[in-house]
C-alpha cells in the first residue's frame, strides 16, 4: 500500500466523524416541539403502533373489520388506490418540466417530487401492514415465482422502479444539502432519464391500480365497472395529482413560509393559476370519457336509484363543478377560487376510488364494510409519519428554495463539514 | 439527451417488458384430455353432508373443522374452516341439495391475479395454493367471480383456504375424499372429457328428469366442476350471469398494452424532449443559474 493511500485512509477517520456530526446536529428538532400539531400526531402515531402490534401478533381480523366478502378495505381503498392517484402530480409536473421545457414550474418541481416520493414510500409501503404474509413479499421481486399474468405484479413493480426512479430525481437535493458538488453534478445528469422512465412506469401503474378491478366485474357496481376503468384512473390521476399540488402548496406555503425561496414565492400564484386551467380542461376531458362509458354502457336504468344519485354527486358535483370553478378561477386570476377547486376536486377523486373499491364493491352484500376506528386510526398514523418526514426534510434540504449559500456564497458550500466526503 | 442515454432508456424499457412473453402461454392453456374434474349430479344427492364430514376429517392439518351447530334454513358459504358446504334449495321440484367447492376453472381469476403464483392451476386440473410463496395479499378473493377463496382473518399466520380437488390423493392415482366417500353415487370423478361424455349421456338417456345444460362446461371458461341438475341452476343458488368468457380476458388487453407502453412511450418523450430543447434557454431560469 502506498503512503498517500495510507494518509488518505487516515484523513478519513475525521472525515466521517464530522459527518457523523453534522446527521447528529440536523436530526434535532429545528423548531419548537410542543406543539398542537406534534402533540395530536404523536399520539395518533403511539395509538397506531400499538394497533400494528395487536395486528402483527393476532391477525387482521383482530383490528380491521375486512371479511370474505371485503377481502380490500380503507388501507387499500385509501391509502394506496387513493394516495397514489393523490401523489400523480409529480409525473405531470416533471413532464412539463423536463420534457415538454416549461420551466415556469421549475421552482415547485422539487416539493412536487419530494411529495410524490413520500406518498409513493408511505401510501404504497402501506401495502405491506395489510400484507397477510409479509415476509414473502420478497418472492415476486426475487424471481423465483413470477406471476407475470397478474396486474398486482405490474402494479407491485413499477411500485418499487417508480419509487428508485422520483429517489434518483430528488438525490440532487440531498447531494446539495450534504455540499457534494460531484456527486450532484452526476446525479442531476440523471434526471431526465429518471423522468422519461417515471412517466412511463406512471402510466401504466396509475392505469394499472384501475385494472386491478377489471377481474372483479360483477362485484362493482355497474355505474363504476367498465372495461375503460385503467383509463379512468389514469386521467383522473392527472388533475388528482395537479389537485394535490394546488392544495398542499398553499399549506406549505404558509407552514414553511421561512423556506420559500425568492422565486418561489414570486412565481408561486402564477404557477397555481395556469395549473387551475390544465386541472380544468383535463377535466373536462375525463367528463367526456365518462359520458361516453355511460351511454356506451346503457345505464340510463340505473339513475333514477339511490346509487344513481351518488354516481351524479361524484360527476357532476365533484368533477363538473371544479372543473368550471377552475376554468372560472384562470379567467379571474382568482388563487382563492382554484384553491377551492382543487379542494372540492381531491374530495371528488376520493369518493371515486373509494367508490370503486370500497363503497359500489359488492354493492348488493347484505352485509356491507364499514372500515374500524382501528382502521382509520392506522391510516392517519401512516399520514402523520409521513408528514413528519416531510417537514424534516423540508426544513433541511433546499426544497422550496435553493440553499442560501449556493446562491450568494460558494465557500460557505465548501465549509459544509461534509463536504469533503465525497 | 444524449444518445447514449436514449439508448440506456430504451435498453431498461425493453428489458421490463421481457417479463411479458410467457403471458400468453399462461392464459391459453387448454385442459387436456387428462385434465381432472368432478360430476355433480344434484338430482342424485340425498344430503346427508357425508362430504362435508369426510373434507374436514381428511384436511384436518390444514386447519380445516366442523362447526358446532349448523343452520340449514340460510345458505352456508365455505370458510376458513370448510372448503365444502352442502345447502338445501326449495326448488320447483321439492327439495334439492348442491355441494359447494372451488369450481377448479380451467383459467382461473384467482391463479392469473396471484403474483407470487402461490394459487396456481396444476398439470392434472386441482387449483392449488403454495403457502411458501403466497404474501396475503387476497388479489384471489377480489378475483374469483365465485368467491371461493377464503383467508384466515384471525391468525398473525393466515392461510388462504379453499378445495384442493385433494391433488395429493389424485396425485398418487386417488379420488377426492368426497367423491371416494359419497354413499349416494353423486360425485364422480375422472378425466373432465369423459365427465362431460357421462353428463351428457345421464341427460340424453333420461331427458325429463334433467335440465339440458352441463352447469361448468362453458361457464366461466369452463370449469373442472361440473353439475347435472333437474331445475334451472339459477334455483340452485348458482350463478346464471358469470358469462362464458374466461376472467383473465378481462385483464389480457390491459396487460398487453404494458410491453407497448414500455417501448413506444420512452423514446417518444425523448424525442419530445428533444424537441422542446431550445425553449429552455429562452426563459430565464435562476435555478440554474444558481447552480451554476
Amino acid at each position: 500500500m502506498s503512503a498517500s493511500a495510507q494518509s488518505q485512509a487516515v484523513a478519513i477517520g475525521p472525515e466521517l466523524r464530522r459527518f457523523a456530526r453534522f446527521l447528529l446536529h440536523e436530526l434535532k428538532p429545528k423548531r419548537p416541539i410542543i406543539t398542537p400539531f406534534n402533540v395530536i400526531s404523536s399520539a395518533v402515531m403511539l395509538l397506531g403502533a400499538v394497533l400494528l402490534f395487536i395486528r402483527f401478533t393476532r391477525g387482521l381480523g383482530a383490528i380491521t373489520n375486512l371479511s370474505q366478502d371485503y377481502p380490500w378495505g380503507l388501507w387499500i381503498g385509501f391509502d394506496v388506490i387513493t394516495g397514489v392517484a393523490f401523489a400523480g402530480g409529480a409525473y405531470v409536473i416533471t413532464f412539463m418540466v423536463y420534457v415538454l421545457g416549461q420551466h415556469k414550474f421549475e421552482p415547485i418541481v422539487r416539493v412536487t417530487v419530494l411529495n410524490g416520493l413520500l406518498a409513493y414510500m408511505f401510501y404504497a409501503g402501506a401495502l405491506l401492514l395489510d400484507l397477510g404474509r409479509p415476509w414473502n413479499v420478497i418472492n415476486p421481486i426475487i424471481g423465483n415465482s413470477f406471476g407475470v399474468s397478474s396486474v398486482l405484479f405490474l402494479v407491485a413493480w413499477h411500485f418499487m422502479l417508480y419509487m428508485t426512479a422520483e429517489f434518483v430525481e430528488f438525490s440532487p437535493t440531498v447531494a446539495e444539502w450534504l455540499g457534494w458538488r460531484r456527486v450532484r453534478a452526476m446525479l442531476k445528469s440523471l434526471t431526465v432519464g429518471a423522468v422519461v422512465f417515471g412517466i412511463t412506469l406512471s402510466l401504466l401503474h396509475q392505469s394499472g391500480l384501475g385494472a386491478l378491478y377489471l377481474m372483479a366485474r360483477d362485484k362493482i357496481h355497474p355505474l363504476w365497472y367498465s372495461e375503460f376503468i385503467p383509463i379512468v384512473f389514469f386521467v383522473s390521476s392527472i388533475f388528482a395529482g395537479l389537485s394535490m399540488v394546488i392544495f398542499e402548496g398553499s399549506i406549505t406555503h404558509k407552514v414553511f413560509h421561512h423556506r420559500v425561496g425568492r422565486k418561489l414565492h414570486a412565481s408561486h400564484e402564477g404557477i397555481v393559476v395556469t395549473l387551475g386551467r390544465i386541472c380544468g380542461m383535463t377535466m373536462f376531458v375525463y367528463l367526456f370519457l365518462q359520458l361516453l362509458i355511460f351511454t356506451h354502457g346503457r345505464r340510463w336504468e340505473y339513475l333514477g336509484t339511490g346509487w344513481g344519485a351518488w354516481y351524479l354527486l361524484e360527476n357532476v358535483g365533484l368533477v363538473a363543478l371544479p372543473a368550471m370553478l377552475f376554468i372560472r378561477g384562470y379567467r379571474n386570476g382568482s388563487v382563492g377560487l382554484i384553491r377551492g377547486a382543487a379542494a372540492l376536486t381531491l374530495v371528488g377523486i376520493l369518493f371515486n376510488r373509494l367508490n370503486v373499491s370500497v363503497i359500489a364493491f359488492k354493492w348488493y352484500a347484505a352485509v356491507r364494510y364499514v372500515p374500524s376506528w382501528m382502521e382509520i386510526v392506522v391510516s392517519l398514523s401512516v399520514i402523520a409519519a409521513e408528514l413528519w418526514v416531510f417537514r424534516w426534510i423540508i426544513n433541511r434540504m433546499p426544497v422550496l428554495g435553493p440553499s442560501l449559500e449556493l446562491v450568494h456564497d460558494e465557500a460557505a458550500l465548501e465549509r459544509r463539514p461534509t463536504a469533503r466526503i465525497a | 439527451m444524449k444518445r447514449r442515454d436514449l439508448l440506456k432508456t430504451m435498453g431498461a424499457a425493453v428489458g421490463a417488458s421481457l417479463g411479458a412473453e410467457s403471458l400468453l402461454a399462461q392464459e391459453t392453456t387448454t385442459p387436456t384430455s387428462e385434465s381432472v374434474g368432478v360430476l355433480v349430479d344434484t338430482t342424485r344427492c340425498i344430503g346427508c353432508g357425508t362430504c362435508e364430514m369426510v373434507c374436514a376429517e381428511t384436511h384436518r392439518d390444514a386447519g380445516l373443522a366442523l362447526p358446532d351447530d349448523v343452520d340449514l334454513s340460510v345458505e352456508r358459504t365455505t370458510s376458513d374452516s370448510q372448503w365444502t358446504v352442502l345447502n338445501r334449495y326449495e326448488t320447483d321440484k321439492g327439495a334439492v341439495f348442491r355441494k359447494t367447492q372451488c369450481m377448479h376453472c380451467l383459467q382461473p381469476a384467482c391463479s392469473t391475479a396471484c403474483l407470487t403464483r402461490a394459487m396456481h392451476k396444476t398439470p392434472a386440473g386441482p387449483v392449488s395454493w403454495d403457502g411458501d410463496k403466497c404474501m396475503g395479499c387476497r388479489f384471489c378473493m377480489l378475483s374469483c367471480p365465485f368467491d371461493v377463496p377464503k383467508f384466515e382473518y384471525d391468525s398473525p399466520v393466515p392461510r388462504i383456504q379453499k378445495c384442493t380437488m385433494c391433488w395429493e390423493r389424485v396425485a398418487e392415482g386417488g379420488t377426492p375424499a368426497c367423491v371416494e366417500n359419497c354413499p349416494a353415487d353423486a360425485l364422480t370423478f375422472g378425466p373432465r372429457s369423459q365427465l362431460l361424455e357421462e353428463a351428457r349421456h345421464r341427460v340424453y338417456t333420461d331427458p325429463d328428469n334433467y335440465v339440458h345444460h352441463v352447469y361448468g362446461e362453458y361457464e366461466a371458461g369452463g370449469t373442472g366442476y361440473l353439475y347435472l341438475a333437474g331445475v334451472p341452476f339459477e334455483q340452485l343458488g348458482m350463478r346464471g350471469d358469470v358469462g362464458t368468457a374466461s376472467f383473465p380476458a378481462l385483464t389480457r388487453e390491459f396487460l398487453y398494452g404494458v410491453p407497448v407502453v414500455l417501448t413506444l412511450v420512452p423514446p417518444f418523450l425523448v424525442a419530445l424532449n428533444r424537441a422542446f430543447k431550445g425553449d429552455s434557454h429562452a426563459e430565464g431560469d435562476s435555478r440554474k443559474e444558481a447552480e451554476q
